[in-house]
C-alpha cells in the first residue's frame, strides 16, 4: 500500500453523542482509512447506529467532529454541506426504497437531481449499477415485490448511484439467510477491490465481519466509548478484554 | 474525484481506412459526461464502417463515463458497426470488462399502456371487489357489535374512551367555532333580504329548523370525516402495513373487534354531543345577529322555541350518531384493506374521506325521504 491509500479519509474526534439529557457515546475518536472495510460492533444498544447517525450528519452530536475528507460535516452548511454529502452513500438497515418508484427510478432519482446527465444517460448509469448488486432485470419492480435481500442490494445500488468513495451500510445481514448474507458479503469486498470504495458497516454477524472487516472498533454501552479497535481474528484471538473474547467467540455472558 | 482534472473533451479524427475514430479525452464523471453524451451517442449511432475510441486521454472515469462508453459500444454494434476502445487506462478497464452493452437496454416492453378496455375492466373489477369487501366489512363489523353487546365485558372500554377523547373532546374546538360562524352569517345573510319585507323575526325559524335538522348533523360529520375518519384510516392503514393487524390475527384477536368496534362505538356516541355544540354555537351566532338588528334575545328565543320542536332534534341527533357510524366504520375499512407502502396509506386515508363524505350525503337523502314518509 502506498501512502496515498492509507490516509484517513474519516476523522472522528472527541464525539460525543445522546438524546436529550442521556449520554450514549463519550469522547470517542478513531479514523477510517481510505479503501478499507471498517466494522463498527457492539452489543445491542451500545450506539452503534447513533455513531452512524452521527457520522452521516443525521443527528447533530453535542460535541467534537467529524470529517469526511477533511471537511468537517457538523459544522458544513448550504453548498459545502451538501458537497460533503454527494461524497458518500448510506443504505439504511429497512432499505428505505422509496416505495412508490420502480428501482429505475430509486436509483436515477439522485442523478435527475445532482447531474446534468441526459435520460437515456441516467438509465445507462442505474442499468449499471444494478448489474453489479446482481439485480438486472429487475428495473421495472417496485420495492415491495422484492425480497428483503434483494431489497438491500437494490439499496445499495442506489447509495452508489453518483459513485460515492465511501459507503455506509446500516446492518445489512440482518434478516438474511446465511446464504444470502455472504454474497452480500461477496458483493461488499468486490466493490471495495474493484471500485476502491471506503466502506463503513454497521453490525453483528460475527460470519460476516471475519469475512469483510480489514479493521473493527467495538462499542461498549457501560464505558459508552470504544473497548477494542483492531483486526477480528487479533481481537478474537489475543484481546486481553473478556467480553470482546466473548463477543467473537460468541460465548454467553455467565456473569450478570 | 480529482477535483483539479480537465474537462472532457471529444474529437473525431478519421483514420485512413474510411472507419471513424474517436478520441476521448479528460474527466470522464457526471459533469464531463452530461456534456458530452448527446454528442458522442450521435456520432456512435452514425458510424457506419466502425468506430473505434481512442481513450488514451481519459484522466479520470466513473460510473456515468462507463455508461457513456457502453451506450457508444450498444448505439455502433446496434447499427452493424465494429466497436474498438483502445488506450483505456488498467484500472478502469477492469470495470469496463465487468459490463456488455446488453446490460444497459432499456426495456420498454414491460410498461405497454392498458388498453381502454382492458383499463375500464380493470376498473370495474376493482369497484366490485370494492362492493364485496364492504359488504362483508358490514357482516364482521354487525357481528363483532353483536358480541360486544352480549358480553359488554369484553370491549376495550380504556380504548374506546381514549378515542372519544380525540375524535370527540378534542374536536370540540373546532365544532363550535363552524357552527357559530355558520349560524352567524347565514343568519346575517338571510336577514338582509327579510328586512324587505319586515320579517327578520323569521330569521330564528330559518335558522332553528336548518341548523337542528339539516346542518347541525351534516357539518359535524363531515367535520368527523376529515378529523376522525381520515386518522382512523392513517393509523390502522400504517399498523396494517407494519404487520400489526397480522400480529393480533395471530394472536387470535380480531381486528374488527379489537380496534373498529372500540373506535365506532366510541365515535358514534361522540358525534350527537358534537353536533348538540354545533348546534347551540350556530344559535349563539344568530341570537348574535338579532341583537345587533335590535331584536331583545327574548324574542329570539321565544321564536325559535315555537319553530322547533323536540322530534326536529332529536331527528336530527339520531341522523348524526347514524353518520358518525358510517364515517367510522368507513374509515377503519380503509384502512384493514391497505396494501404495500406508504403511498397505500395515502391512498386509504383519502378514500376514507371521499367516501365517508358520499355516505354521508347518500345516508342524508334517505333520512330525508323516511322522514317525509313518517311524517316527521
Amino acid at each position: 500500500m502506498t501512502d496515498a491509500m492509507t490516509d484517513a479519509i474519516i476523522e472522528v474526534k472527541n464525539l460525543t453523542v445522546g438524546y436529550g439529557e442521556k449520554i450514549i457515546l463519550q469522547r470517542v475518536s478513531f479514523s477510517v482509512r481510505r479503501g478499507e472495510v471498517f466494522v463498527i460492533l457492539g452489543g445491542s444498544g451500545c450506539g452503534k447506529s447513533t455513531l452512524l447517525k452521527s457520522m452521516i450528519g443525521l443527528t447533530p452530536p453535542m460535541a467534537g467532529g467529524v470529517r469526511i475528507n477533511g471537511r468537517n460535516i457538523v459544522t458544513a452548511r448550504g453548498r459545502e454541506r451538501k458537497n460533503i454529502l454527494r461524497s458518500f452513500g448510506v443504505m439504511y438497515q429497512s432499505g428505505a426504497l422509496f416505495g412508490s418508484m420502480s428501482l429505475l427510478e430509486n436509483i436515477t432519482l439522485p442523478l435527475e437531481e445532482y447531474t446534468r446527465l441526459p435520460r437515456a444517460a441516467r438509465e445507462a448509469v442505474a442499468r449499471m449499477k444494478l448489474k453489479l448488486v446482481g439485480l438486472s432485470g429487475s428495473e421495472l419492480k417496485i420495492p415491495s415485490e422484492l425480497s428483503g435481500g434483494m431489497q438491500k442490494r437494490a439499496a445499495i445500488a442506489r447509495a452508489m448511484a453518483l459513485d460515492p468513495g465511501i459507503l455506509f451500510l446500516d446492518e445489512p445481514q440482518a434478516g438474511l439467510d446465511p446464504v444470502t448474507s455472504a454474497g452480500l458479503d461477496e458483493l461488499i469486498l468486490t466493490l471495495s477491490k474493484k471500485l476502491g470504495i471506503t466502506f463503513v458497516i454497521v453490525t453483528h454477524e460475527l460470519p460476516s465481519i471475519y469475512a469483510v472487516a480489514d479493521r473493527v472498533i467495538m462499542l461498549d454501552g457501560r464505558t459508552r466509548g470504544i473497548i477494542a479497535e483492531g483486526a477480528p481474528a487479533e481481537l478474537r484471538d489475543h484481546s486481553d478484554n473478556p467480553w470482546v473474547r466473548q463477543f467473537f467467540n460468541r460465548e454467553a455472558e455467565h456473569t450478570a | 474525484m480529482d477535483s483539479s482534472a480537465d474537462t472532457a473533451r471529444l474529437s473525431p479524427k478519421n483514420a485512413p481506412d474510411g472507419a471513424q475514430v474517436l478520441a476521448i479525452t479528460g474527466n470522464l464523471d457526471a459533469t464531463g459526461v452530461a456534456a458530452l453524451w448527446d454528442q458522442a451517442t450521435n456520432a456512435a449511432a452514425r458510424s457506419r464502417g466502425g468506430l473505434t475510441v481512442d481513450a488514451s486521454g481519459v484522466s479520470g472515469c466513473d460510473g456515468a463515463g462507463m455508461a457513456l462508453l457502453l451506450e457508444m459500444r450498444r448505439l455502433a454494434e446496434a447499427g452493424g458497426a465494429s466497436f474498438r476502445l483502445d488506450g483505456l487506462q488498467e484500472r478502469f478497464a477492469a470495470l469496463y470488462d465487468q459490463f456488455s452493452p446488453a446490460d444497459i437496454v432499456p426495456s420498454d416492453a414491460g410498461v405497454r399502456k392498458p388498453s381502454l378496455p382492458v383499463e375500464v375492466g380493470r376498473k370495474a373489477y376493482g369497484l366490485l371487489d370494492d362492493i364485496v369487501s364492504l359488504v362483508a366489512f358490514v357482516g364482521e363489523f354487525s357481528l363483532a357489535v353483536v358480541k360486544a353487546l352480549g358480553n359488554p365485558r369484553r370491549v376495550r372500554w380504556k380504548d374506546a374512551l381514549a378515542v372519544a377523547e380525540t375524535a370527540g373532546a378534542n374536536a370540540v374546538p373546532i365544532i363550535v367555532l363552524i357552527g357559530f360562524l355558520m349560524g352567524l352569517i347565514m343568519s346575517f345573510q338571510s336577514a338582509m333580504p327579510l328586512r324587505q319585507f319586515g320579517a327578520e323575526i323569521f330569521v330564528a325559524n330559518l335558522l332553528g329548523l336548518s341548523l337542528l335538522r339539516e346542518l347541525g348533523p351534516l357539518v359535524t360529520a363531515i367535520i368527523l370525516a376529515g378529523r376522525s375518519g381520515s386518522a382512523f384510516a392513517a393509523e390502522i392503514g400504517t399498523m396494517t402495513v407494519n404487520e400489526e393487524i397480522s400480529a393480533l390475527v395471530t394472536m387470535g384477536l380480531d381486528p374488527v373487534r379489537f380496534l373498529v368496534v372500540t373506535r365506532v362505538l366510541a365515535a358514534m356516541a361522540m358525534t350527537p354531543l358534537l353536533t348538540m355544540f354545533f348546534n347551540i354555537a350556530g344559535l349563539i351566532g344568530g341570537a348574535l345577529v338579532m341583537l345587533s338588528l335590535g331584536y331583545p334575545l327574548v324574542s329570539f328565543i321565544n321564536q325559535v322555541h315555537m319553530s322547533v320542536t323536540l322530534g326536529d332534534m332529536l331527528g336530527g341527533l339520531f341522523k348524526s350518531a347514524a353518520f358518525g357510524l358510517l364515517v367510522c366504520a368507513i374509515g377503519c375499512q380503509r384502512g384493514l384493506r391497505t396494501r404495500g407502502g406508504a403511498s397505500a396509506v395515502g391512498n386509504a386515508t383519502t378514500s376514507a374521506v371521499v367516501s365517508g363524505i358520499i355516505l354521508i350525503a347518500v345516508c342524508d337523502g334517505v333520512f330525508a325521504v323516511v322522514f317525509y314518509v313518517l311524517g316527521w
